[in-house]
């Protein structure tokens, strides 16, 4: 049956009601990015995601450095993990270089990673609160940070950009105090954390708003090859520091945690245990530390790799970070390929966002973990 | 590096270590394709050259035979001097546990620009989005940053850099930096 209008009216086409969102790049919930959307009504059609806003060239700045002067600024992507985007590079160093680390060295290095992993996370998390409307879970994780931001100053001289680690170690020793006050703010932490179950984790408003969002099956998280905490919400039992543990790790006792569902809601959980994982391998570590001994090999000027390459991979507060070091017998690396896990989740993102409301795009994008700037190097 | 893995590598006679398990993997390679050169095999990495022909037939391999199922990075590396680009696919497995150590490199070159117009030029390589769809942003990465077109990618746009970039790409090595 045709439909009669009045005169001067007619029929909306389905292009019509496609409308083309910009989300960012200045929204504060974007983070310094921007999300092209095409959404009918309510509901996610398309999502491109749009990066780039601050790359800051880090691979190319790499070229013209050499590999001690290359360390300050290739922590600048993520600055509230610099430890861990700093481990894969002084891996891949000391294996060009030939270098054998000490062993309070590997140990120090192990407990600021994982204190860093909590520095980072402890910030997501404070974001994630704010994107879904819980202040409190904004105020809580970013004061809690502080307790192990002081922890990290006494370590290395520097609240976030530490430059701890060198190839060959680590930059200075710790306080003679320092094992005291790690375990006794670690021990504080721990009980902190489980206390954002009844806040947080547990509340129905969280729940109602990320179960069942977003969700990401096992093959597709295979498939994308996404990394980290959202690999491993999917099902999927992979990390590398139990799957091809460097430094100590292989001595240190603890877990995985792996969750099956694949939501939003799993996503943002993982990073909390891992939290609490952290707390257990900073004991431990604390505990095999060797009491005294030398935390640093000391390097001639300017060291040249040979004429070969290296990958390495940590680990990080987002997943699998792998540095690809070319070096070509110079002071500097002919190529030095960082590759990061936000960049590597990213790709998930128009897959989860593909059909959704407009209104789950926070808790979906958030609890993928990404982090713009290390996405953009 | 780590002494655990010690026990299982023999020593040859030149004294240099033998890994068996990247052997044997490296080895499944050069026997289905006899084009293939097998630059290196480490402890827990391979390194696998292959012509850009036969780029997309040796992913299929590696992917189907020996079980690798995801991209971790893909980078671009000039050479100039050789009037060539190199994109290297650094692989690996979720689920093979056996595979969980272990990154195979899969690099391939292409011919290289003086005068570079991305897209529009020799500098091409066949993409393997359809092998790993994992690696479809970091293809998009490295055209824009090394000029290289990947043939079958369906997204060849900008990603990192401005949308008004005009200058050459910038990882190129005859691109400098101001000062430096």
């Amino acid at each position: 049956m045709s439909q009669k209008l009045p005169p001067g009216l007619q029929l909306e086409k389905v292009d019509d009601r496609i409308m083309t969102l910009n989300v960012g790049p200045q929204h504060p919930g974007s983070g310094h990015m921007r999300i092209i959307l095409k959404i009918d009504g309510d509901y996610i059609v398309h999502c491109d995601p749009d990066p780039g806003y601050v790359h800051r060239g880090e691979e190319k700045m790499a070229e013209y450095r050499n590999y001690i002067t290359n360390i300050p600024h290739l922590e600048r992507p993520v600055i509230h993990d610099s430890c861990n985007i700093l481990y894969p590079y002084c891996l891949g160093v000391e294996e060009l270089l030939g270098l054998e680390v000490p062993e309070r060295a590997k140990y120090l290095r192990v407990i600021a990673a994982e204190l860093n992993r909590c520095v980072y996370t402890e910030y997501w998390l404070g974001i994630y609160g704010i994107f879904l409307g819980h202040s409190t879970m904004f105020m809580w994780p970013v004061g809690d940070r502080e307790l192990l931001i002081d922890l990290l100053d006494k370590m290395t001289g520097a609240r976030v950009t530490h430059a701890y680690f060198v190839p060959g170690g680590v930059r200075n020793d710790v306080p003679p105090n320092f094992e005291d006050v790690c375990l006794r703010q670690v021990n504080y932490f721990e009980k902190r954390l489980k206390e954002y179950a009844d806040i947080f984790y547990d509340n129905p408003i969280l729940i109602s708003r990320t179960k069942g969002t977003g969700v990401l099956s096992r093959e597709d998280a295979i498939k994308l090859g996404t990394t980290g905490s959202v690999l491993r919400a999917s099902g999927v039992d992979f990390d590398i520091r139990k799957k091809e543990p460097y430094d100590v790790y292989e001595e240190l006792d603890f877990q995985t945690n792996v969750l099956k569902e694949g939501d939003s809601y799993a996503r943002s959980k993982i990073p909390w245990l891992d939290m609490l994982e952290s707390c257990r391998i900073i004991r431990d570590a604390l505990q095999k530390m060797p009491k005294s001994g030398s935390v640093r090999i000391k390097l001639k000027p300017k060291p040249k790799g040979g004429d070969t390459e290296v990958y390495h991979r940590v680990e990080s507060g987002r997943g699998s970070l792998g540095m690809y070091i070319v070096s070509n017998n110079k002071p500097e690396p002919y190529r030095l390929k960082i590759s990061v896990p936000s960049f590597r989740n990213l790709i998930a993102m128009p897959h989860l966002l593909k059909g959704e409301l407009l209104g789950n795009l926070p808790p979906v994008y958030w609890s993928l973990n990404y982090w713009p700037v290390e996405a953009d190097r | 590096m780590s002494s655990a893995d010690s026990t299982e590598i023999e020593k040859s006679e030149d004294s240099s270590p033998v890994y068996e398990f990247e052997k044997s993997l490296s080895d499944s390679i050069s026997k289905k394709f006899s084009n293939v050169e097998i630059a290196y095999v480490k402890q827990n990495r391979i390194r696998v050259n292959v012509k850009k022909e036969e780029i997309i037939d040796v992913a299929s391999f590696i992917r189907d035979e020996l079980h690798f199922d995801h991209a971790e990075s893909v980078s671009g590396v000039d050479y100039p001097k050789d009037k060539q680009i190199e994109v290297v696919y650094h692989l690996g497995s979720y689920t093979d546990p056996l595979l969980s150590k272990q990154i195979l490199a899969l690099a391939t070159r292409t011919q290289r620009e003086d005068n570079p117009h991305p897209g529009n030029d020799s500098s091409k390589l066949p993409s393997l989005c359809d092998v790993f769809p994992s690696v479809s942003f970091h293809e998009r990465e490295c055209f824009e940053m090394l000029g290289v077109y990947f043939d079958g990618n369906p997204d060849n746009r900008r990603l990192l850099l401005p949308e008004d970039w005009a200058d050459i790409p910038p990882l190129r090595k005859d691109f400098a930096i101001k000062g430096r």
